[in-house]
């Protein structure tokens, strides 16, 4: 009943959805970082300094987890999916290769200065390693948008008996979707970092923390996801558009279109039927579906039906995307109007607080519903025309994936569970450390602190 | 022209195998000192002092070590995709199981020092049992490579013999790591470990390289062809009188004003090189040992080139700041102050 392909495919999705959970988080969070060490570098103010030291502890937890569930990633293709590098492999290798190459080493390497050089190194070097880890994520990320937008949209290469060859790197690499997909993750880890900061400092100004720096941290987390949210709209239409364009079968999966139609209705709720091919409690808003693709109130979209043996499994497609676009709607209303009372009262009600530690892993569920329509919007093909799933799956015994999933997804419960209650550990302790106190208890591991004239010190040294 | 194309395929998987085979070297030796702090790691309430210590010793480093175990995994499947496949279809449980063992590792290091005080002991279990894990994992990984994946019970004892040895050998890196790094109290306790696991690895060394030869008659052949022997029989001469010098050494250790403490390691580090040679010897050009050698495997010249342009550039950079990194958190370990 399950066979290697099917055991197969929930071992990706589980260890995809586990590992992205993290890099979500420190692509954008690496930048709130120096941004907060910046600031201290400019004003000299102690509290940037203290709401550095927090969030770079709280990124190191979660680069960790980043670094070890990707490790596991890079080992996947060998595993389950060997028909993936033996036919498109010339393609995908490279890829991955910069990856590790210019990013994974750069973030790494420069962590441990980043971590515990901070009374070792001149504070300029160490705020440019807090600079370079950043670099790192963010091109981390390009490479792997590259390499997943190259599958959805793959260009640039030549097939000969079924295997890739690389024509053109600049075409592989900047391929048909990519300035939209590496906009959209790159906005959608804004976003998740921006709620989680928000998040986590809403909890620890609740617990009583009458400190100024989660007060610091909580106005930078919502100013940026009310700048960004907006941007993230207008991006994912655009995304849209593209994906309208050259992936029409996940368009037509995302909308609920079963039959090419014009002035196709805009569904906000319906049940999906892949038997009947219809679907069920419709509600829906007139035309609207059309006005947003084609912009014509009649515009054609094409149905799931054109597409006979090669499209996506409607259901989740289309449930996927309804809670992206919710979470986003969702987003959009929180970081406004937390801005707004922001602004007029300068201390959110504990009401707004609430809601913001409820909205703290906001971004990973927008984040997973988001790859899911993407990921699961490509099947039947692993890569577009090129490749298809089934057959790039492994021949090893069914037996043997069963056993792995298991394993994994015990370890992802236990690690995400110890994950979170870290965190509001590390809150909690937070909040009974003095604002300016210069000794971190226990606590950190990972920082002693410097007193400002050892810093001083270091800064006159890096003059001589 | 054809004549360059067709030269750039026969040096461009040479180059790429020398590459990956200084990624499997540096992890080896990298993430094989901060294996073996996990393992050595006490576990007793009273030793929690010293194990702040071991942890603080590797602290700066691990992120970055192992990431070289990612790079060599990633030539491996950037250059020779088929010989990545074969060897990942073989080693899929051992794999997983050491993946795992990374896993439970490399997140314990981080939630021992952010969780809930009373968690502390319970995630410093965690970090030695993720350590000994991944440890055993590879070691059966390396004996069921060496023996070309072949089924039966000779091969499944030999990977066991490979698990110890390699656990063994990671050990002996960890407590000379920790002869470098730590003083007084735990640097008596990491001269004995050391003593303990240089012993250990030497019969682990020895049964790996007695079986190896004989149940690998090509390997015979290249290891004992006249007049060959004469220069290759250096390896393990070498490596032999590293483990020797060693154990005197270390009897003699700690000295006055830390002398020597840095030997041990660099020692340690002899006897991985020439291990890793005599490994290398005896399978180039082979990938999987008598089934693939690296040009069937290779991928298609035009990718190998493109990547080599980055490689080029950045495996340096990665050296150079590598080296920076260990020259900022030169001395003692204790000086990383923990509170």
């Amino acid at each position: 009943m399950l066979d290697t392909l099917i055991l197969s495919r929930i071992q990706f999705a589980a260890n995809i959805s586990f590992h992205i959970l993290f890099p979500t988080i420190t692509i954008a969070l690496a930048w709130i970082i120096v941004f907060f060490k910046l600031r201290y570098d400019q004003t000299d103010n102690p509290v940037w300094m203290r709401a550095y030291r927090f969030w770079v502890k709280v990124f190191a937890l979660t680069f960790a987890l980043g670094v070890v569930s990707g490790i596991t990633m890079s080992f996947q293709f060998g595993t389950n999916w060997p028909g993936f590098m033996a036919r498109v492999g010339n393609i995908a290798g490279p890829l991955l290769g910069y990856e590790v190459l210019t990013a994974f080493f750069l973030e790494a390497t420069f962590l441990g200065i980043m971590l515990f050089g901070i009374n070792r190194v001149p504070s300029k070097v160490h705020t440019f390693s807090a600079f370079v880890v950043a670099i790192g994520t963010t091109l981390s990320a390009f490479w792997i948008i590259a390499l997943n937008s190259w599958m959805q949209t793959p260009s640039g290469f030549e097939l000969r008996d079924g295997v890739a060859y690389p024509e053109s790197w600049l075409a592989i690499i900047f391929n048909a979707s990519f300035p939209y997909r590496l906009t959209h993750m790159l906005l959608a880890s804004g976003l998740t970092a921006a709620f989680f900061v928000a998040g986590i400092s809403a909890y620890r100004i609740l617990k009583g923390d009458p400190k100024r720096a989660p007060r610091l941290a909580l106005k930078t987390g919502l100013v940026l996801a009310a700048v960004f949210i907006p941007i993230q709209i207008f991006v994912g239409d655009l995304h849209g558009l593209n994906t309208f364009k050259y992936q029409p079968q996940k368009v037509a999966a995302m909308e609920g279109v079963w039959e090419t139609e014009r002035g196709a209705p805009l569904l906000l709720f319906a049940i999906p039927d892949g038997e009947k091919k219809t679907n069920h409690f419709e509600i829906a808003i007139p035309k609207m579906a059309s006005f947003i693709l084609t912009h014509d109130l009649n515009g054609e979209i094409k149905g799931i039906e054109e597409f006979p043996n090669d499209h996506p499994p409607v259901a989740p497609v289309f449930f996927a995307f309804r809670i992206m676009v919710g979470m986003g709607i969702l987003m959009l209303a929180v970081a406004w109007g937390g801005c707004y009372l922001l602004w007029r009262r300068k201390e959110l009600p504990n009401w707004a607080l609430k809601t913001l530690v409820g909205m703290t892993f906001a971004g990973w569920v927008a984040t997973l519903a988001g790859w899911y329509v993407t990921e699961i919007g490509r099947q039947p093909w692993l890569v577009t025309g090129v490749l298809k799933t089934a057959d790039a799956v492994t021949q090893i015994p069914p037996s043997h994936v069963g056993f792995s999933l298991t394993l994994y997804l015990l370890v992802y419960v236990i690690l995400l569970y110890a994950y979170i209650h870290t965190l509001k550990v590390m809150a909690l302790k937070s909040v009974k450390v003095e604002e300016f106190e210069t000794k971190e208890p226990l606590a950190g591991g990972s920082l002693t602190n410097l007193p400002k004239s050892t810093q001083e010190q270091s800064k006159g040294e890096s003059h001589e | 022209m054809n004549e360059a194309a067709s030269s750039a395929a026969y040096w461009l998987p040479v180059v790429f195998i020398g590459l990956m085979g200084l990624a499997v070297l540096v992890y080896a030796i990298l993430d094989g000192y901060d294996l073996g702090v996990g393992i050595l790691l006490p576990l007793g309430k009273e030793d929690e002092p010293q194990r702040d210590t071991m942890i603080a010793s590797i602290g700066p480093f691990w992120d970055a070590n192992e990431t070289w175990l990612v790079l060599a995994i990633g030539l491996l499947l950037i250059a020779f995709p088929i010989a990545h496949n074969l060897v990942l279809m073989h080693l899929y449980i051992p794999a997983a199981i050491m993946l795992v063992g990374l896993i439970l590792r490399g997140v314990a290091f981080d939630f021992r020092a952010k969780a809930a005080v009373g968690h502390k002991l319970a995630w410093d279990r965690t970090f030695k049992a993720g350590s000994i894990i991944t440890s055993l994992a590879q070691g059966y990984m390396l004996g069921q490579y060496v023996m070309g994946f072949q089924p039966g019970w000779q091969a499944q004892l030999f990977s066991a013999v490979s698990a110890l040895g390699v656990t063994a050998a990671y050990s002996y890196m960890g407590s000379a790591w920790l002869v470098l790094k730590t003083e007084s109290l735990l640097q008596e306790r990491a001269v004995r470990w050391a003593r303990r696991a240089g012993r250990a690895t030497l019969l682990g060394v020895v049964s790996v390289s007695t079986i190896n030869p004989l149940v690998n008659p090509a390997v015979f052949d290249r290891w004992f062809s006249y007049p060959l022997v004469m220069f290759v029989l250096l390896i393990p001469t070498l490596c032999f009188l590293a483990f020797i010098f060693n154990d005197l050494l270390l009897a003699r250790l700690p000295k006055a004003n830390d002398r020597h403490s840095a030997l041990p390691f660099t020692l340690v580090v002899t006897i991985f090189l020439m291990c890793f040679i005599g490994l290398a010897f005896s399978f180039f050009p082979d990938i999987v040992p008598g089934q693939l050698n690296i040009w069937q495997a290779a991928s298609a010249t035009a990718s190998l080139k493109f990547i080599l342009v980055g490689a080029l550039i950045v495996v340096p950079i990665i050296l150079i700041y590598t080296a920076f990194s260990y020259y900022v958190f030169r001395g003692k370990a204790s000086e990383l102050h923990y509170h």
